[in-house]
């Protein structure tokens, strides 16, 4: 019975104190925040994958590079505080900033400049992008501070490219490590990894720029659009970047609780056709798919009219783009006739693989509809990334499948060789080298006017959509990015308001 | 036969359960020749259209017509349910009549076998089958069918030990007939009431089955629609497209109730000793 009365005392003590504490809480604006993400990464290191979740997690978060690209897109000075281009506009000689740590307590300095850049352009580096890496001849350090980049020849987006997630710098100590364990020296320091779950980040003290206003930034990855749903509306969420169900964002709209921002993407969602495949190795087949898609249907079924149709692997807010959306108009008898002209007047069978995300899952179920209608019988085959990567993008063995390109300024992958495209076209490699050592803006943008018109002459992919960034996050949180120039959620300057 | 109808339509249950069983067996049977809409067309400028005049059930999120969907979507539910069944039935009953018919250690090597896959969740084994062979609708049928053969090896067996102390198989083993002739002339017929009882109920569990496993993607793949893969697509679209969670979810519940009530019927019916108690 004592004890009951004791326990009763105990009750009421909390019970009054409760709504003490509770407002406490409420008087200090709150310094963390969980961001959702669709897909969890397969590791932390920028510089040895492709995958967009990892740059989303680390990129100016944990690692920084020579430069930063802002939420524009523009180029800010980072780990380097200056540079001067000579004349010839084939050296960069970059002065670093002074006083950067790592994580670990050690010293940033010239040395891991030149160990970083080295490491990713040498010949067995896993860097997912060679090709940023591939117009440097040397790097010498000057002095601590420091770095010289000798160019082969001049390359008008080099400071972009040293803005990139895969141009991070790493410390040598360390880099073997930062796939577990990433040690940068970017305003977060990684705190925990919970797999299958979330990464924890916690606020670096010692960052050599403005400190971060949170103490604490969880990334929590949730693969159902449906459960993403849920986490936001129950408050588990704070933000998501992109926010997997665009179904829904009418009813956050309608929620004051929520800040629903419709931005723009690097994303070019393609119908990527595998080119040396019989028979899509004939232009004219890739022309018909071409003409049998329904751009507009796809976006208003599948993102719910979130998306800019596009009609080449070019990005509608560039300057340089160039509007081809008509160069195949939505034209079944065309797309029919030329079927035939290749030699399938009945059509052919073929398969769609499908990663993941919403814009293929469903994107996949429309454009097999719609390919239905010129005898092109689409099995669906629905697979996870951990397939999908080394299955369609390593092996090459698909037929068809539907991913978004979220690199900026990727067209020259389309000069790649070996890429999953199976592409290859004299006329458009020519095109990239002069771009590549072009440095004056009116003739870089006439030369990727030219690429775009290449790769849509040749129908070379089913060209869709740019993907639209559907960023839902608590009204309270300031500072998020609205665009995604690169793939990141640079949470630099993100904060409450109370 | 007449006369069985005529006391079965007397029993409350059985007449329900038969009546809606019917109908979606036939609303199944009719797709086949014709549905309202087609539903491999998407229609995207008619999307998320309530139920209205030319589409009764409305339409979903591409489109399409949900009312087209159900009918296929029951086709394609009673065709996995179906075959679940007639896998249950095919290997569970021999393996439960041979257990019981030759008892000792065969009969307890079985019979713990039988154990071990029931210990198996169906979904789970469901998830694993299409782990290592691909989901759809074929994977689904083995899983759901794997499932059911112990339940029936169960039922079976329990109902063979009970017969064969009785006279007339005493009576047929005296002259002379073998015991394999013996379960299939006198057993199985013998038995033919619980069976049919349990078929009923065991295709009743195979559509929510086949439902739960398309709906988490291992069953019938798109663009064949399916009762649980359209529950799947609904589940972002509730607050504004109600209709497309309801329709799909009310036709599951429904012929589950229909073939749950027509099982209790037929067991009411079938089973001598319940049907004098009532009298």
């Amino acid at each position: 019975m004592r004890t009951m009365k004791k326990l009763i005392a105990a009750a009421m003590v909390t019970t009054a104190l409760a709504p003490v504490v509770l407002a406490g809480q409420a008087l200090a604006a709150k310094t963390s925040l969980v961001m959702g993400m669709a897909l969890e990464p397969p590791h932390l290191d920028p510089t040895a994958g492709a995958p967009a979740a990892i740059d989303e997690v680390v990129y100016a978060n944990v690692f920084e590079g020579l430069t930063r690209i802002g939420s524009k897109g523009e180029v800010l000075p980072a780990l380097a505080e200056s540079w001067d281009i000579s004349a010839d506009g084939k050296t960069y000689t970059f002065k670093l900033r002074q006083g950067v740590k790592y994580h670990d307590g050690s010293d940033f300095n010239a040395d891991d400049v030149k160990f970083s850049l080295d490491r990713a352009r040498a010949e067995g580096s896993t860097n997912a992008q060679k090709a940023l890496f591939a117009g440097i001849d040397s790097v010498s350090v000057g002095d601590a501070n420091t770095v010289v980049v000798q160019l082969k020849s001049p390359a008008g987006n080099f400071l972009f490219n040293m803005g990139w997630g895969d141009a991070v710098i790493v410390a040598s100590e360390t880099a073997d490590g930062n796939k577990a364990n990433p040690v940068g020296t970017g305003p977060f320091k990684f705190g925990s990894w919970v797999k299958g779950s979330s990464v924890n980040l916690v606020k670096n003290g010692d960052y050599w720029g403005t400190p971060a206003a949170l103490e604490k930034a969880t990334f929590r990855f949730i693969s159902d659009p449906a459960a993403s749903l849920s986490a936001m509306l129950a408050g588990d969420v704070d933000a998501f970047a992109n926010f997997p169900a665009p179904e829904t964002v009418p009813q956050l709209q309608a929620d004051p609780r929520f800040k629903v921002v419709i931005g723009s993407t690097e994303g070019e969602t393609i119908l990527s056709t595998n080119n040396t495949k019989p028979p899509f190795n004939d232009v004219r087949v890739r022309r018909a798919i071409a003409h049998a898609l329904d751009r507009q249907a796809i976006i208003d079924g599948a993102m719910f009219g979130q998306g800019t149709p596009i009609g080449t692997h070019f990005a509608p807010h560039h300057p340089a783009y160039v509007n081809l959306v008509d160069r195949y108009p939505m034209d079944l008898e065309a797309a029919k006739k030329l079927l035939a002209e290749a030699g399938h007047p009945d059509g052919f069978k073929a398969t769609l693989k499908l990663p993941p995300p919403t814009y293929a899952r469903r994107g996949g179920e429309i454009i097999a509809a719609q390919l239905r209608k010129i005898g092109i019988d689409l099995e669906t085959i629905q697979v996870d990334w951990g397939v999908w990567v080394p299955e369609v993008f390593k092996a090459k063995d698909y037929d068809l499948t539907i991913v978004s390109h979220t690199e900026p300024m990727d067209i020259s992958i389309y000069s790649r060789k070996e890429y999953y495209f199976n592409y290859s076209s004299d006329a458009f490699n020519s095109v990239i080298e002069k771009l590549n050592a072009t440095t004056d803006e009116a003739g870089r943008y006439e030369l990727m006017a030219q690429a775009q018109k290449i790769i849509s002459e040749d129908a070379v992919n089913g060209f869709m959509f740019q993907l639209a960034k559907t960023g839902v996050w608590n009204a309270k949180v300031n500072g998020l990015w609205e665009n995604s120039p690169v793939q990141a959620n640079d949470l630099t300057g993100v904060s409450w308001s109370d | 036969m007449k006369q069985f109808l005529k006391t079965a339509m007397h029993n409350r249950s059985f007449a329900t359960g038969i009546v809606i069983t019917c109908f979606i067996v036939l609303m199944a049977a009719v797709s086949f020749i014709w549905t309202p809409y087609d539903v491999t067309n998407l229609d995207i400028t008619a999307k998320l259209k309530a139920p209205y005049g030319s589409h009764w059930f409305g339409t979903d999120h591409f489109g399409r017509d949900i009312f087209s969907m159900i009918m296929v979507g029951a086709r394609n539910s009673i065709a996995v349910a179906l075959a679940a069944v007639i896998i249950g039935v095919g290997i569970g009953v021999p393996v439960g009549c041979w257990a019981a018919a030759r008892g000792g250690q065969l009969d307890e090597v079985l019979m713990r076998g039988n154990d071990v896959v029931f210990a198996f969740p169906s979904l789970l084994s469901a998830a694993m089958i299409a782990a290592v062979f691909g989901p759809g609708a074929i994977n689904a049928i083995i899983a759901i069918g794997i499932f059911n053969i112990p339940v029936f090896a169960r039922l079976s067996r329990g109902a063979a030990l009970t017969l064969w102390p009785r006279d007339f198989i005493m009576a047929a083993r005296a002259a002379g007939k073998n015991k394999t002739r013996i379960t299939i002339e006198h057993i199985i017929p013998n038995m033919a009431n619980v069976l049919i009882v349990q078929a009923t109920v065991a295709f009743a569990l195979g559509i929510i089955l086949e439902a739960g496993l398309a709906y988490v993607g291992l069953g019938t793949q798109p663009p064949t629609p399916s009762w649980g893969k359209m529950l799947n697509e609904a589940q972002t679209m509730m607050s504004f497209a109600p209709h497309m969670a309801v329709i799909p979810g009310l036709a599951i519940v429904i012929s589950v109730l229909g073939l749950n009530l027509l099982g209790d019927g037929l067991r009411d019916v079938l089973d001598p000793r319940l049907s004098r108690k009532r009298d």
